[in-house]
């Protein structure tokens, strides 16, 4: 092929690409040092860092960072440990297995939207949902997830639909995994724990890494679970930061303070991101 | 007790635990279907119902009284859409790369994959606002373009390594043949690629048919997908369980069968070729 044909074939994605990065990219950035209120169109003009400074004042900020770092850090753990076990216990041949895997990972597969309602409507309704009937029975308070532990129950909600991609991830690597190592470990009596230090866990030491990145990078974004369940509340024990730069723009309207929060959230995410492209990259043989 | 009544006993002991998980995991999904052929009454009984004669009313209320069909077009018409275009543009641009492996090709990737963490919320003014001044909010193309580019750079990364193991002796015999680079493509790679291409496109539809952070806040009513559709449901004041489930049900139906079935490309695609 021709230099000039191979250019021809690449530059469609590339230039697209780089338009729907450097477009947007650029129009945040500016808009971000600029007074912008679509409320208020007559008041404009270069403003420097001030919207950064009322974002980082607003006393919602030092909530919402912290409902990230928490939804983040425990969905994380919750993920990762359920996934390592439900992963080892199906990585062995029984009757049905198949099916067993299906349904394991169905709800990674279920619309965001749909388990946020599932969960909110008929699991944790205090008066008519299962757990409250289940707490009923066992004569116990019905809990009222949503009222008294949001930011829980959201974790609770993103990790039974993440979970399943952990176990979808550890249970394909654990298939490569070497058997007659661990059989030969077995017969010389090495005891599971021993076997999971030795042999399993550094062979899934890869894989662990790419899940806890992949999943960072969704779950600093979080919205659907939120806007359809709690709306951020109550107060804002439930809004992360994605969800307090949807409320800046979608009803403050305040597109330059919405814009230094997004240039926030591209930072945080950019930071993981550093990482996950060096962890791919080193797989990737050119 | 020996070694080997241990060792089964141990299997045994696992293989349930594995079922009570796997029961736990799926049970949301199979209390929603459940719910969905529950008259709106038995949906919200006092205790749960887990016998209860099956109505289909739900079904046929949301055919005639909700859009849904219009929503589930919608849905449609976006995913398939914006795979379509994504691999479209893809499918040349992998192809010169897989063959024709440059200097910086790898870096290319990887700045592609790179766009794919730039968060949405992060752009979320200048798309608004843009699609505002083309009078394009509340619209499927936008939502298109959107799917487009949102998968262009995972379905890049599947297809290269799916056609870097496409034999290049293959390639050179059709070429001393005289064949066109678009004969070769359409004729040659895509046939031999055909398992790759058809996954890939699985796991861009399901990404896009999910996604609910732009269906959401990119339309109101005439372009509104699935997602932004069970999304109204939120309100508090209509408790509409069984016609939910009913809805809720039909809309995931599809994404969970073609997630069983590209479940082994699924992991190579969504950990960027990572973990194979």
């Amino acid at each position: 092929m021709s230099k000039t044909l191979v250019r021809m074939l690449q530059a469609p994605s590339i230039i697209l690409l780089f338009l729907w990065m450097i477009v947007p990219l650029s129009m945040t950035v500016y808009f971000s040092t600029i007074r912008y209120n679509l409320l208020y169109p007559e008041r404009d003009g270069f403003i420097g860092l001030d919207n950064y400074r009322f974002f980082w004042t607003d006393p919602s900020f030092v909530p919402a960072l912290i409902n990230t770092l928490v939804l983040v850090g425990s969905v994380l753990a919750i993920t990762v440990v359920l996934g390592l076990a439900v992963s080892i216990l199906i990585d062995r041949p029984f009757r049905g297995r198949g099916i067993a895997r299906v349904m394991l990972i169905s709800p990674f597969f279920i619309m965001p939207t749909v388990s946020a309602l599932v969960w909110k409507n008929m699991l944790m309704d205090p008066n008519n949902g299962l757990f409250a009937a289940f707490a009923n029975a066992l004569g116990m308070q019905p809990i009222e997830w949503l009222q008294d532990m949001p930011l829980f129950s959201i974790i609770i909600m993103v990790s039974w639909q993440w979970t399943p991609f952990a176990i979808l991830i550890f249970m394909t690597s654990l298939q490569s995994q070497d058997q007659e190592q661990k059989e030969a470990a077995t017969l010389d009596g090495a005891g599971f724990w021993s076997q999971f230090y030795n042999l399993t866990l550094p062979h899934l030491a890869r894989p662990i890494s790419i899940v806890i990145l992949i999943q960072m990078i969704f779950h600093l974004a979080v919205f659907a679970e939120i806007f359809v369940t709690t709306s951020g509340g109550p107060g804002v024990q439930s809004t992360n930061l994605t969800y307090l730069i949807y409320i800046q723009s979608q009803q403050a309207f305040d597109v330059g303070v919405a814009s230094a929060g997004g240039v926030f959230a591209i930072i945080l995410a950019n930071i993981v991101a550093i990482f996950l492209i060096r962890a791919v990259g080193k797989t990737l043989t050119v | 007790m020996t070694d080997k009544q241990r060792v089964k006993l141990y299997n045994s002991i696992a293989v349930s635990f594995a079922w009570v998980a796997a029961l736990l995991f799926f049970f949301p999904i199979f209390w929603m279907v459940l719910t969905g052929f529950k008259t709106e009454a038995q949906a919200i009984a006092i205790p749960p119902l887990l016998f209860f004669e099956p109505t289909l009313e739900n079904y046929t209320e949301i055919q005639s009284r909700t859009n849904y069909g219009q929503f589930a077009l919608n849905s449609i018409i976006t995913s398939f859409g914006g795979t379509f275009i994504a691999l479209l543009i893809a499918i040349p641009s992998a192809y010169s790369m897989a063959f024709n492996t440059g200097r910086w090709t790898k870096d290319i990737l990887m700045w592609m994959l790179s766009t794919k963490m730039l968060p949405a919320v992060g752009v979320l003014m200048p798309i608004y606002l843009l699609s505002q001044k083309m009078g394009m909010l509340d619209s499927k193309i936008v939502l298109v373009v959107i799917y487009a580019m949102m998968n262009l750079p995972i379905v890049m990364l599947i297809l290269f390594n799916y056609f870097r193991e496409i034999p290049k002796e293959i390639l050179e015999a059709s070429r001393m043949d005289g064949t066109s680079t678009f004969n070769e493509i359409k004729d040659i790679v895509m046939p031999l690629a055909w398992g790759g291409i058809a996954s890939t496109a699985l796991l861009s539809i399901i990404l896009s048919w999910n996604e609910a952070f732009w269906s959401i806040v990119l339309t109101t009513t005439e372009a509104s997908t699935l997602t932004a559709f069970v999304a109204s449901f939120q309100a508090p004041e209509g408790l509409f369980w069984a016609k939910v489930s009913a809805v809720s049900t039909l809309a995931c139906a599809p994404i969970v069968v073609f997630g069983w079935l590209a479940q082994k490309q699924l992991v190579q695609g969504l950990t960027f070729g990572a973990v194979k």
